[in-house]
């Protein structure tokens, strides 16, 4: 029997990259494997794609996905900056960029803060086991306060919770949930992959060799004792427009249903669980974020989503035509205008 | 008494010297004397006269001593004179220190209170301005007038050395880009000492401005302006940067000339960002040069340190980008202010583990702008960073220049591999790796993301890696990568700009240098020339080294290394790269923080040859 395909007549399979190499049970290759589903179940084009990344174990899986795509596996703490770069040379391309909680908590923080500022238009993935996994298990500035570690014994300094950071720095698409959690990390990525600014994803994915004891709030089993959803999500296509008219939108309170249009058209469908969480109210995600952390208490879901601001492109007022395909009369001036130039510089 | 200022009889006590001096403008930062300079040195280029203008500044933004100094040469000799005849002592602190350094029948124009804090000289010709009496006399509104003092000193120059007061106004005109309103305000302060001076001062010095043919069709602008011109002409489209003394302004150069490539609904080509510090700005244009589009960033030696790791990643991941240093004095914060030539080995090993970076070293505003386009071909050619190494100096001085040329050859985009061209090549080769040598020039070829070809998709790392671009820790393709970037670096010394030399002369004495030396050495080979001593002469333009500066080398009894830096650092380099009869070539190395003097230069070329 022929393999199942795409509507571009793609198998699964030719979403993925090269094997991994990343321990037996990683929470990062659940992720991975949930960005190839969603890119198969999209359809998306892997050439319009480029995935970057930092360094640190969750850096090094853009090799495992998308083998199609242009990956850049760059320097520790600076994926933002070259997806920065990457994305202005050519507006035409999408960008899945991973990350980690050391990548982006501690080297990082600075890049990670401004590429929100400047809302450049990608997927931000910070993969989240609160240990630095590659040099063998130091805490991390996401790591729980008061938690035990082999390696460095107790760690006495607050986490830091990358998802409150995000939403004060002015991003428009923030979410948290847990790499064990595969139809909620799905579709948060679908979600994601639509929002024209840049998307920030907490996925805390336990490190099953330093970090995985039931203590840690980063490990698979508290992660799965201890997941509140905040909602159930779904994604629905632009062209599930019947279903869309059925739906009330109106206030939270009012419903158990929450719809969120999207740019293209499509609507994320949050369907209220036990708390009455509205993703649209910024006050109430940095007081979720804020609780949840006090309480070590899991949430997870949409935290936060907002119309997008104009992106780093709009306000550069660039052409149409990617920058990087201009040809060599839009890269060259005429001979004539370096005349007038220099007849205004002369002495005349 | 009213005197007709043209026909006013002067004292000369000695025989006229036309068009052949210098100034010291001292002023305090902030004070507002950056236009009143301007407008001398634009009006003496307007008179025909060869002249520079460099700016001698503190790191500052108000209230400390700065020092504009405009050098007028009718020979066309542009470098910074050791010796400046003429002193605008406008600074009471500074002023018992610049009136002691003038020579004897040197000239102070100074204020009437500055006056009172100098110990009189009687070599020397003293000019005193009621400088306060005279804003008295002003309709200037008060809120201005602390702005506008100092075209009291304009109105006394002019006046004194000759230069006509319709002349200033056209050049203020043009300063406020075409304002009538505060050209006029200005200018009022000009008229005003002019005449002043005019009726009171009578001119016992022998220095003059005359009209004369030596800047016709040429041009008068930046080094920075020129660079960031020659980019818009390189067809520049990602510029991010980090704001950092002395580059800023050449950022201010792209910004002011993004114009000349926008299109006809005034949609960008070039997209300039403001980064979070010098890091994220080279991850900016590393990032861009990969995704198919010409970057550039500007800085100086504190950004060039930060921009190590992303060099040395975008080498060995062989990423094209533009990299501009422009160069202040060093090590650390250092002096920001000052000019150097100080990173060259730094740039040109920027990186941990092996490699070398390309590097231009423009030594005028010709080469700046031509280097600002050229370095794109350079770049995308080789696949890999390339880094101009300016100056402060050049960077942010006024320079006199004949007016650039047109790139003489098109756009470049090196061995960049389309859909279909991708194709062929698998046709040709039964497969693709980003990292295959097959021309045998240690270039390779690359896929930009977004070309539509299953097969165009590759990884990008700073990790080891085999020809097909996967991740790869084996002895065998490191030794293979580093070998072929070796490869390539031999294939770019062909490529990059050739030395500049002037062998004409059977001499024994060759003269070595980079960058902007090159006006105070041509003047200083004219000094020896007279004494009998002939030289002839080489400037470096690109590292890695031509071949031909061996050759040089090797035909010369003694060389001498010309640079401002302290360590002697191309010196170092030649030796590391030509080891072999490298005994009879010797470091002139200056750095002490201003633009090289001829007279520094020929003293000590004569002492060490001597």
């Amino acid at each position: 029997m022929p393999p199942r395909t795409n509507h571009l007549g793609l198998a699964r399979n030719e979403y993925k990259g090269r094997p991994t190499t990343l321990c037996p049970g990683c929470g990062h290759d659940s992720i991975s494997n949930q960005i190839i589903s969603m890119a198969y179940d999209l359809g998306l084009e892997q050439h319009k794609i480029i995935k970057v990344s930092g360094i640190g174990c969750s850096s090094k899986t853009p090799a495992y996905f998308l083998g199609g795509s242009h990956g850049f596996n760059a320097l520790h703490g600076r994926m933002p900056s070259v997806v920065t770069g990457a994305l202005l040379a050519n507006t035409d391309l999408a960008c899945i960029a991973v990350s980690g909680d050391g990548d982006t908590g501690s080297i990082g923080m600075g890049q990670f803060k401004h590429v929100i500022r400047r809302n450049v238009p990608f997927v931000y993935i910070i993969e989240n086991n609160g240990v630095y996994g590659l040099t063998k298990g130091q805490f991390s500035a996401t790591a729980d306060e008061g938690q035990f570690l082999k390696y460095y014994g107790t760690n006495h300094m607050p986490a830091i919770d990358l998802a409150l950071e995000a939403v004060i720095a002015g991003a428009t698409f923030v979410a948290r949930s847990f790499s064990g959690d595969a139809k909620q990390v799905q579709a948060l990525l679908r979600a994601a992959v639509r929002h024209p600014g840049t998307s920030v994803l907490d996925i805390i994915s336990p490190c099953v060799t330093f970090n995985n004891a039931e203590t840690s709030t980063k490990s698979y089993p508290y992660g799965r004792d201890h997941e509140i959803p905040l909602h159930e999500i779904q994604i629905l296509a632009p062209d599930y427009v019947d279903a869309r008219e059925e739906i009330t939108i109106g206030d939270y309170d009012e419903g158990d249903i929450i719809d969120v249009e999207m740019h293209d058209g499509s609507f994320i469908r949050l369907k209220k669980l036990d708390n009455d969480h509205d993703p649209r109210n910024r006050r109430q995600a940095m007081d979720v974020l804020e609780r949840s952390m006090r309480e070590q208490i899991f949430s997870t879901g949409l935290i936060y989503y907002e119309e997008p601001r104009p992106t780093l492109a709009d306000t550069e007022e660039l052409v149409e035509t990617p920058l990087a395909r201009l040809d060599a009369a839009g890269l060259r001036p005429s001979e004539a205008v370096l005349d007038s130039v220099m007849q205004n510089l002369m002495a005349g | 008494m009213a005197i007709n200022p043209q026909t006013q009889s002067k004292v000369l006590t000695r025989e006229p010297v036309i068009n052949d001096f210098a100034f010291s403008v001292a002023t305090k930062n902030g004070s507002g004397s950056q236009t009143s300079n301007n407008v001398l040195v634009r009006s003496l280029f307007r008179m025909g006269i060869p002249v520079n203008g460099k700016n001698l500044f503190p790191s500052n933004i108000k209230g400390l001593p700065t020092w504009y100094t405009i050098r007028a040469s009718k020979d066309g000799y542009t470098a910074r004179k050791a010796i400046t005849e003429i002193v605008v002592a406008y600074n009471n602190d500074t002023a018992p220190e610049d009136v002691s350094n003038l020579p004897p029948g040197g000239v102070c124009v100074t204020t009437d209170k500055i006056a009172r804090v100098i110990n009189q000289r009687d070599d020397i010709s003293y000019y005193e301005i009621p400088v306060a009496k005279l804003m008295r006399q002003t309709k200037v509104p008060s809120a201005f007038r602390k702005l506008v003092e100092n075209m009291t000193y304009v109105g006394a120059v002019a006046q004194l050395f000759d230069i006509p007061l319709d002349l200033i106004y056209q050049v203020l005109l043009d300063n406020f880009k075409g304002r009538e309103k505060p050209a006029r305000m200005n200018h009022d302060i000009v008229e005003l000492a002019y005449h002043w001076t005019a009726e009171n001062i009578v001119k016992t010095d022998p220095y003059r401005f005359e009209y004369m043919d030596g800047t016709e069709g040429k041009i008068m602008m930046t080094g920075n302006d020129a660079g960031a011109l020659g980019a818009i002409f390189g067809g520049v489209n990602v510029v991010a940067w980090y704001p950092i003394t002395p580059s800023t302004s050449f950022v201010d150069g792209v910004i002011s000339y993004r114009h000349l490539r926008q299109t006809e609904d005034k949609q960008n080509t070039v997209a300039i960002v403001q980064a979070e510090d010098e890091l994220a700005a080279a991850g900016i244009v590393v990032g861009a040069g990969w995704s198919g589009a010409r970057s550039l960033t500007s800085t100086s030696g504190p950004g060039i340190s930060l921009m190590a790791e992303f060099a040395g990643l975008a080498y060995f991941a062989e990423v094209p980008a533009v990299f501009w240093n422009i160069t202040r004095m060093g090590p650390s914060t250092g002096l920001p202010t000052r000019t150097s030539q100080g990173d060259l080995l730094f740039t040109h090993f920027l990186g941990h583990g092996d490699g070398r970076q390309i590097c231009l070293m423009p030594g005028n505003l010709k080469e700046a702008f031509e280097f600002g386009w050229k370095s794109f071909d350079i770049a995308e050619a080789l696949q890999t960073p390339v880094f101009v190494i300016s100056d402060l100096d050049l960077g942010m001085n006024n320079w006199l220049s004949d007016p650039f040329d047109y790139p003489d050859q098109p756009i470049n985009r090196g061995k960049v591999l389309s859909a279909e061209e991708l194709q062929d090549f698998i046709d040709e080769h039964g497969k693709w790796g980003r990292y295959m040598d097959v021309d045998g020039d240690g270039i390779a070829y690359r896929t930009i993301p977004g070309t539509e070809h299953r097969f165009a998709g590759y990884f990008t790392r700073g990790t080891g890696r085999d020809e097909m671009a996967t991740y790869s820790e084996r002895s065998d393709d490191w030794m293979a990568t580093m070998s072929r970037l070796r490869l390539k670096m031999d294939t770019a010394r062909g490529m990059l700009p050739q030395p500049v030399s002037d062998t004409g002369s059977d001499a024994g004495i060759g003269i070595i240098t980079f960058g902007t030396n090159d006006d105070a050495i041509r003047e200083a080979r004219d000094w020896l020339a007279n004494d009998g001593i002939q030289t002839n002469y080489l400037r470096v333009r690109a590292l890695p080294l031509a071949s031909s500066v061996s050759d040089f080398i090797d035909a010369h009894q003694s060389v001498f290394v010309i640079e401002n830096n302290f360590d002697g650092q191309l010196t170092q380099l030649i030796r590391l790269e030509h080891p072999e009869n490298v005994s009879h070539v010797r470091p002139l190395a200056l750095g002490d923080g201003l633009p090289m003097t001829p007279t520094w230069i020929y003293e000590n070329l004569k002492e060490q040859e001597g």
